[in-house]
């Protein structure tokens, strides 16, 4: 698919500009003011609500569509997080849902003409202890059935592909073997949301920025309009994806959700020349690593223990990041630790995100990803754009409606642990 | 790094302690529909703001508490008992 209304980028075109002065660029996507009712508002400008908007016009053909943000698009999770796409999950339907999602990012940076920098460099669970690794072989198997590429590797082929693991079988989290993905990664997340909002614009859709929701309109029981900071905005159906706040939006319409919110932290080093090849992460101590395309080595690990929405994270846990880490890669204490940040995510009780409609009729739910969001982006917006355009599930969506826990059909990833 | 002042041990480190979940909330009749058990079970109030949680002082006294503390400060302004907190209500 091409994308009209903008300018296309290539080689060419950077060419052309480098010999023109670079005069001829245009903004990537226009910040649009509000008007009065469209067939559908999406409430929430990350990567989910983005990507959701651009398959509402492209799959769909529904182009009266705005994208409501309460900030600056891609300034909550989605520009918090730690970038790693993968999809080694226990059960078929989350494998199903996060496989859709890397296959879709091994081709966004096509579809959308933009470089969302996504890297395939292989992502290593690491097992400390035997035990450990045989634990990973059942879920690898597991994954195996479900058609996801992973498999469990030894100890010498995990230090050969990380050399700088310390290997002595004396360290404190030690190396035994792995649970290798070759296909996981990292991507460029801030070209993720960009690329989404530069393509959904040029197929028509508004962006909308500094525009925070403050109430549902309902008549006889259906959301009609939502009162914003900028105006009341009518619409058909309402498409929420605002993560770490989605109970505080359905609050505003009138119901409850089964989500907690947290601080996950994230951290990073000074930028130092390629050094580690992979992600790696120690499955003991929810700790992992890898390395930017500018060289600081980015880390993160497990939530901050009190519901909150500071957007920031304590010390201990960030000690409970960076020292594990340390025992694995010795050398990481010559580096200053540069920046530290944190993000609210949205847990639910099974570590499974909630797609489907909301108890209020016109609205639809794209929630609970918790720890990990962003690889889910544009399996999430797939998804979420099919129910606002039919009003019906995609099959791979069902097993996520928020009626599962009623029903207690449950679909339990949380002995996945550490989930990002 | 918050500190929680139990009413049994005084102040602690918030790592001591473990959150349950929202303090008001009334366990429905055994005779109740599936969908007001799993309201019960899983929908969360998940605060903005001021709340008031359930909180257990797991590593210290093992004594259930009622914790009213800010979700976007962290500002704790209320220790208690849950059973004094139930016997009150």
């Amino acid at each position: 698919m091409s994308i009209r209304r903008s300018l296309r980028y290539s080689g060419w075109r950077l060419l052309r500009e480098a010999f023109g002065g670079q005069q001829g660029w245009t903004p990537a996507w226009e910040d649009r003011d509000p008007e009065a009712a469209y067939d559908i508002v999406v409430i929430g400008g990350g990567g989910h609500g983005l990507a959701t908007a651009y398959y509402l016009a492209r799959t769909h053909g529904i182009t009266r569509v705005a994208v409501l943000e309460k900030g600056w698009i891609g300034g909550g999770n989605t520009g918090r997080n730690t970038t790693i796409i993968r999809s080694n999950y226990f059960h078929p339907q989350s494998a199903a849902l996060y496989d859709l999602s890397v296959s879709l990012y091994e081709t966004l940076s096509r579809e959308l003409n933009y470089n969302i920098m996504f890297s395939q460099r292989g992502m290593m669970e690491i097992a400390h202890d035997q035990p450990e690794l045989e634990t990973m072989a059942r879920a690898a198997n597991a994954m195996r059935i479900s058609g996801v590429d992973i498999e469990v590797i030894d100890r010498a082929e995990t230090l050969r592909r990380e050399p700088l693991l310390d290997p002595s079988p004396r360290a404190r989290w030690p190396v035994c073997g792995a649970l290798l993905q070759r296909r996981a990664g990292t991507a460029r997340h801030d070209a993720v949301a960009w690329g989404y909002a530069r393509a959904a614009a040029a197929l028509g859709v508004h962006i909308i920025q500094n525009c925070e929701v403050r109430g549902f309109i309902q008549e006889r029981g259906r959301a009609v309009a939502v009162q914003t900071s900028r105006g009341v905005i009518r619409a058909e159906r309402f498409g929420v994806a605002v993560a770490g706040n989605s109970s505080v939006l359905a609050r505003l319409a009138g119901f409850e959700l089964p989500l907690q919110s947290y601080t996950l932290q994230a951290m990073v080093s000074e930028p130092v020349k390629p050094c580690l090849d992979m992600v790696t992460l120690s499955t003991s101590t929810g700790a992992y690593i890898s390395q930017s395309d500018k060289g600081e080595l980015v880390m993160g690990g497990n939530l901050d223990r009190s519901p909150s929405y500071a957007q920031r994270g304590g010390f201990r846990v960030t000690r409970s990041v960076v020292a594990p880490l340390l025992e694995m890669y010795p050398w990481l204490s010559t580096l200053k630790l540069m920046r530290q940040w944190g993000g609210t995510v949205d847990t639910s009780p099974d570590n499974s995100p909630i797609i489907g409609p909301a108890p209020v009729e016109g609205i639809y739910l794209n929630c609970g990803w918790g720890t990990g969001g962003f690889k889910a982006i544009p399996a999430g917006g797939t998804l979420t754009a099919h129910l606002l355009a039919t009003g019906r599930h995609h099959p791979l969506s069902e097993p996520f409606d928020l009626r599962r826990f009623a029903r207690g059909e449950l679909v339990d990833e949380g002995h996945a642990g550490v989930a990002h | 790094m918050q500190v929680f002042s139990c009413p049994y041990c005084g102040p602690r480190p918030d790592a001591e302690f473990h959150y349950i979940g929202d303090a008001d909330k009334p366990r429905p009749e055994r005779s109740c529909s599936d969908e007001e058990w799993a309201h019960y079970l899983f929908m969360r109030a998940n605060t903005r703001g001021a709340a008031r949680e359930l909180w257990v002082h797991r590593a210290g006294c093992g004594r259930w508490l009622v914790v009213a503390r800010d979700t976007e400060t962290h500002e704790v302004a209320a220790v208690t008992p849950m059973n004094a907190e139930r016997a009150g209500t």
